[in-house]
């Protein structure tokens, strides 16, 4: 019994490793996570237009307004490092290499200069985490957000440093797509954010 | 396959056979497993449910007299809250989490969850968290008070003034749950999308996976909310924001809208999979299909998308407008339509069925008897001019018991002791668990009918003293606790003597049709010697037709 069952075990296992090489489950559960992580946002989102439509006094006491100028050179710069992080991933489609790492540093340049950005405007602003609700939500909306761009910029860099052992990036990676679709979901959601915060008056 | 393990060692395939009693310490590994997984889960949840059931036990014998002599008011308050957060956050969905885990991939004929490291992570989270809503007892002020649903500005109260308090471990734990549950979530519905047998289509699929993918889906939309609002809550506590907090011009209800926006659907991320038990259970011990299979399964995604706009019934008091009530009502009122279709189809299914009544039925049936009940004063509690009425009265405590011992427990006690041979290899003992089963049924019909009058009457919920003309029936449901408290002695005892040393199970110990009967007991590691080949549907009672078309070498195991 024992002898007999030998031969088609160890064909079995041949046959169930190649079934894990070719089924990867990865990029599709981490869409299913991105689609659960964006109700999270959504949800602050509902808040902060719940609290503004309610308001009496919606801005702290003499304050004026934010200042859009700075936040759009920052929102431009942004969403074009999403069309930057994709020529990085034509490039390394197309195996080239150091194509795909001047693009993909060039991106990573692009993220770090809006967290910059950010920071500087936090810097400037006259009121704090909890000067009301204006306050609390709009640190609250833009550092969970600073937090993902944060998160983004040093995945890249895990990805940067991986495409340097050899052979690892043949024919296209799943972290490197993984990264570019988190990269293009922290775009559409500070897209909403800057119309919601800066825009609406 | 007497000698499946033989094989194992031949081979030299890694693993041994997990469950089998001689090799417990697997389970105190970072095993990727997912019967090992599944087993740790449902193993973990029980203690903590035997944690929760001990504070019930200490609220029942305060309440068996109308005074407040048996613990303080403030331990009282503690006790409560834990109560019901130690039940919903680590028995029930932990447990279900561990049967989904052990039963979805060997049901619909994978080897394996689709990301078995991330399924181990998220199950050691759970002691973690465990262990930080227990510490909450020993810090200064003591655990939170403020209830499981943690309400501001209730909840925004901190005597002690330590930046680590009660309220903030008790935040920390629900949000590391919320975590554990995504990284579950993700898992449990990529494997089901992705990882279905060849044949295995969707309306191939046994009924509990379509519930399980239903409920999962839930977690995935409407967790994030509660995590949103724990966010802004825990700010608010530790920092000094102002969100919920109305002294400082923030709105508490916006709050509620957070909470129940997921912890409504929460309730059916819970009932969801305990619907799949019975749909499993009812045909095997009726020898009968499943009748209307499809409706059964798609009902479930109906209730998964009605889930997300019903979450108000809980506010009717909270100041909301009648408009809001009356849409919220009906929407509230439309649940019952895919849960009346399900109650029908069991009821259909054992209907001149040739009923088997081993211990798994007896549960099942038990089970659906509550729930049927729990329904009526569901409906009964979300007509919003009844809900008023009796809101926050013992009506409401009575409803939501009837729904989470009568038909959940019960219905995860119905499912223990059916996949107990699968898991484990043995059998249990029948008689230990038909005692297991009256002393539960008649402990929880006597421990949580009597809520019913006395909310009626207006006894509210959440106080350790009422006024004496409670009395009867208070001691009545005390009664019925204390015997529910003893009704889990006879299941611990069967269980792990017959673990241990119980009659060695067969491969199909209830003559059950489903791929996990197909394989040996318990399963050889990886599940299957080759990816069965799904030729029919799931419920083939009386039809005498083949389930895969290569049954000797899927069953041939390693």
């Amino acid at each position: 019994m024992s002898t007999a069952n030998l031969e088609p075990t160890v064909n079995a296992h041949a046959a169930h490793a190649a079934e894990h090489e070719e089924e990867d489950h990865r990029m599709f559960g981490f869409i299913v996570f991105l689609l659960s992580e964006s109700v999270i946002f959504f949800s602050f989102f509902v808040g902060y237009i719940v609290y503004k439509l309610n308001a009496d006094s919606w801005l702290p006491a003499g304050f004026e307004g934010l200042e859009v100028r700075e936040p759009l050179i920052n929102t431009i710069v942004l969403v074009s490092s999403s069309f930057v992080i994709y020529f990085a991933e034509r490039y390394l489609h197309k195996e080239n290499l150091w194509g795909f790492r001047a693009f993909w540093l060039l991106t990573m340049a692009m993220g770090s200069f809006f967290l910059y950005g950010q920071a500087v405007e936090w810097m400037g602003l006259p009121f704090g985490f909890t000067d009301g609700l204006f306050g609390g939500t709009f640190y609250l909306l833009t550092g969970f957000h600073g937090l993902h761009v944060l998160t983004g910029v040093l995945l890249q860099g895990v990805m940067l440093g991986r495409s340097f052992i050899p052979n690892n990036y043949q024919g296209g990676e799943y972290g490197v797509a993984a990264t570019s679709i988190f990269w293009h979901f922290v775009d559409v959601i500070w897209i909403i954010l800057f119309l919601l915060i800066y825009i609406w008056r | 396959m007497s000698n499946a393990s033989l094989d194992v060692s031949v081979v030299g395939r890694g693993q041994p056979q997990p469950g089998a009693p001689d090799n417990w310490k697997r389970f105190f590994s970072f095993s990727t497993d997912h019967k090992v997984i599944g087993i740790q889960y449902i193993v973990t949840a029980f203690f903590f449910f035997l944690i929760g059931g001990l504070l019930a036990m200490v609220m029942r014998g305060e309440l068996i007299t109308p005074e407040a002599d048996l613990v303080d008011r403030t331990v009282y308050n503690g006790l409560f809250t834990m109560h019901g957060t130690i039940m919903l956050f680590m028995w029930t969905f932990p447990v279900l989490n561990g049967f989904a885990n052990y039963v979805v991939p060997l049901q619909i004929g994978a080897r394996d969850m689709a990301f078995p490291r991330l399924n181990a992570a998220a199950f050691w989270l759970v002691p973690v968290f465990g262990v930080i809503l227990i510490a909450s007892f020993f810090v200064p002020g003591g655990p939170s008070q403020s209830g499981w649903w943690a309400y501001p500005p209730l909840s925004l109260q901190n005597p002690s003034g330590n930046l680590i308090n009660g309220q903030s471990l008790w935040l920390l734990a629900v949000a590391l749950s919320g975590v554990s549950s995504i990284m579950g979530a993700v898992n449990i519905v990529t494997t089901i999308f992705r990882m279905r047998a060849p044949g295995m289509g969707w309306f191939r699929m046994p009924a509990y996976c379509w519930t399980v993918l239903a409920a999962q889906l839930i977690q995935l939309f409407g967790l994030p909310a509660l995590t949103a609002g724990a966010v802004m809550l825990l700010f608010d506590l530790s920092v000094g924001t102002s969100f919920f907090n109305p002294e400082l011009g923030g709105d508490p209800v916006l709050y509620q809208h957070f909470f129940w926006f997921y912890s409504h659907p929460a309730v059916y991320v819970i009932i969801l999979p305990v619907f799949g038990f019975f749909s499993e259970i009812f045909p095997v011990f009726a020898r009968k299909p499943l009748f209307g299979y499809k409706v059964v399964a798609v009902s479930s995604f109906v209730i998964t998308a009605l889930s997300a706009v019903v979450w108000v019934h809980h506010m009717f008091a909270s100041g909301t407008p009648g408009w809001m009530r009356m849409i919220f009502m009906f929407s509230t009122l439309m649940i019952s339509v895919p849960t009346g279709i399900k109650v029908f189809a069991w009821v259909a299914t054992i209907w001149g069925g040739k009923l088997r009544l081993d211990t798994p039925m007896l549960f099942a049936l038990g089970g659906l008897v509550m729930w049927v009940f729990a329904g009526i004063t569901g409906i009964m509690l979300g007509a919003a001019p009844f809900d008023i009425h009796v809101n926050n009265t013992y009506f409401v405590v009575g409803h939501f018991h009837y729904v989470l011992y009568g038909s959940v427990t019960m219905g995860i006690f119905a499912a223990t002791y059916f996949w107990f041979p699968k898991m484990t290899g043995r059998m249990y003992y029948e008689g230990l668990g038909k005692l297991h089963f009256v002393l539960t049924f008649v402990g929880a019909n006597l421990n949580f009918f009597p809520m019913h009058p006395l909310g009626l009457q207006g006894m509210p919920r959440r106080v350790a003293s009422y006024d004496p003309e409670f009395a009867f029936w208070n001691v009545l449901a005390s009664i019925g606790g204390f015997i529910l408290g003893v009704s889990v002695l006879p299941f611990i005892l069967n269980l792990l003597s017959s673990w241990v040393q119980g009659k060695p199970a067969p491969d199909n110990p209830w003559r059950a049709i489903g791929l996990e009967w197909l394989v040996s007991s318990p399963p050889p590691h990886e599940n299957f010697g080759e990816i069965p080949v799904v030729v029919s549907g799931p419920y083939g009672y009386g039809m005498d037709e083949p389930l895969v078309e290569n049954l000797a070498a899927v069953a041939s195991g390693e």
